[in-house]
């Protein structure tokens, strides 16, 4: 999966939790969680999502590598080699 | 129409989900309606057969208003129980057995034939009102001095203060709540509707009821510590969020300290046994609504976690039912997700009590005289000083802690 790819995927996600928000101006180096301000029970859903879409298991202890959406394409391609 | 809250005036019935003839029971989703909060589906609060439905779609109705009626099953032959959106209004059985047709059954707006005031009791005795008559009063802003007691002794019941509703909405000069009477404004941005109904609730909330404030820090560690091996032992679905665990504290902190859960109404202070937690849920284009979880004190962590899933997607969408729009006897406001620490709350009314959580954040600890770094919450309980004391109050945190610090047992 490219890199573009991976980022559709996220916005798909990201555009059912928060509906209303506008993704195209989240910038790659933004926390995802404040800007878009998604509380911890959608971050939850967030994540949940991620792993039905991709597969990728991703354990409580790695929420902190998944802040910025550069940080969550990241940690998504590394796994998915 | 029922009141979904006390700082509701009116609601638009958007359809029917029944016909006249359908069998219904007691918590089934009968109709959906419109309010400043979003869309709501109504359910009843009796068991029986529909009648007749009184109230159009498209319809926008004062709360109050008589909806549909109800016969009710296993009631006399000719008594007809009047319905009963939940917490709503009804017409009363006619004492004398005879089926009188109500004289509200053409639709109340066009205008409805004049009927007599029910006679003002005025006998030098106190009057004696039942608890649940006095709650019914309260929320269809019925003046009981007005209303006629049938009970015994002459009590006034429910079917008294519902008789009264009918009278009202069939009585053009009976008073109503000021919005009610007045012609609507052009339909305001639901945004806008919403902000003027929590307005209302917490002006009302900080004109009547003396808060007080007690605070404690809570040490967070073991119960973190025991989430994350949990967590760990769990699918991504199924891992829990420290929310539920603030939840099930509160409400097994409200088993020692029960008096804060519970109403205000009429003077009087109502502790309810049900343990219904308001969880203040804020809605990202502004605003917040605080459905009620029903029976904390009796769910799982899981269970509760799955209350959760369920209830604010449909917030966020505006799809809640009328029970979790009444039920709260608490509220509980959780501001953690942002960087706040301390949450001093404003009590929704006719609730006594609400427990505000801040950011659970990592501060300096000093215990057996050694200082430590731990993850720390903090607690703040706004109580209704007409209902409680600071005593109280401190036992309640102090109990909260407690079951924080044993959060395996919760």
């Amino acid at each position: 999966m490219t890199e573009v790819q991976l980022k559709e995927t996220i916005f798909k996600v990201l555009g059912q939790i928060a509906p209303e928000a506008d993704l195209s101006t989240l910038g790659p180096d933004e926390n995802v969680r404040e800007t878009l301000d998604i509380d911890s029970f959608d971050h939850l859903n967030f994540l949940v999502g991620l792993n039905e879409e991709l597969g990728v298991e991703l354990p409580e202890g790695d929420y902190g590598q998944l802040t910025t959406l550069a940080d969550i394409i990241s940690y998504l391609s590394a796994r998915l080699r | 129409m029922p009141s979904l809250g006390t700082d509701m005036e009116a609601g638009t019935l958007v359809e029917w989900l029944v016909q006249p003839g359908n069998h219904v029971k007691r918590g089934d989703i009968i109709a959906v309606v419109e309010t400043e909060k979003g869309i709501i589906d109504i359910e009843v609060f009796e068991t029986g057969v529909v009648e007749q439905l009184l109230v159009q779609p498209g319809a926008k109705v004062p709360v109050g208003t008589v909806l549909a009626t109800l016969s009710t099953v296993g009631a006399p032959a000719a008594a007809t129980v009047g319905v009963v959106a939940a917490a709503g209004s009804a017409r009363a059985a006619d004492g004398a057995g005879s089926q009188s047709q109500p004289s509200h059954a053409a639709p109340p707006p066009q205008a409805p034939p004049p009927i007599a005031q029910p006679s003002v009791p005025t006998t030098g005795k106190p009057q004696r009102i039942s608890p649940l008559a006095r709650k019914l009063a309260a929320e269809l802003a019925i003046d009981l001095s007005t209303v006629h007691g049938t009970g015994p002794d002459g009590t006034i019941n429910r079917t008294d203060v519902e008789r009264a509703t009918v009278a009202r909405q069939a009585t053009p000069q009976a008073p109503v709540p000021p919005a009610a009477a007045v012609v609507p404004p052009p339909a305001p941005e639901p945004q806008a509707a919403m902000r003027r109904a929590i307005a209302a609730a917490m002006a009302r909330s900080n004109r009547e009821i003396p808060h007080y404030y007690v605070q404690t820090r809570i040490d967070m560690s073991r119960a973190l510590r025991w989430l994350e091996a949990e967590n760990q032992k769990r699918s991504i679905k199924e891992r829990l969020l420290p929310a539920v665990l603030l939840l099930k504290a509160v409400a097994r902190a409200l088993g020692d300290v029960p008096e804060l859960n519970g109403y205000w109404i009429d003077d009087r202070h109502q502790p309810q046994e049900a343990v219904h937690i308001g969880f203040a849920i804020a809605l990202r284009q502004g605003g917040l609504i605080a459905p009620a979880i029903h029976h904390v004190d009796l769910k799982s962590l899981d269970e509760l976690m799955e209350a959760l899933r369920d209830v604010i997607p449909r917030v966020r969408g505006g799809r809640l039912r009328s029970s979790e729009m009444t039920d709260a006897t608490i509220t509980v406001t959780n501001l953690g997700d942002l960087g706040v620490e301390t949450v001093y709350g404003v009590i929704y009314p006719p609730q006594v009590a609400l427990v505000g959580f801040g950011k659970i954040m990592e501060q300096p600890w000093a215990e057996h005289g050694m200082l430590g770094i731990r993850p720390v919450l903090t607690a703040t309980l706004a109580a209704d000083h007409r209902a409680t004391d600071g005593r109280r109050g401190a036992q309640f945190l102090d109990a909260l802690n407690r079951y924080l610090q044993e959060v395996a047992t919760l």
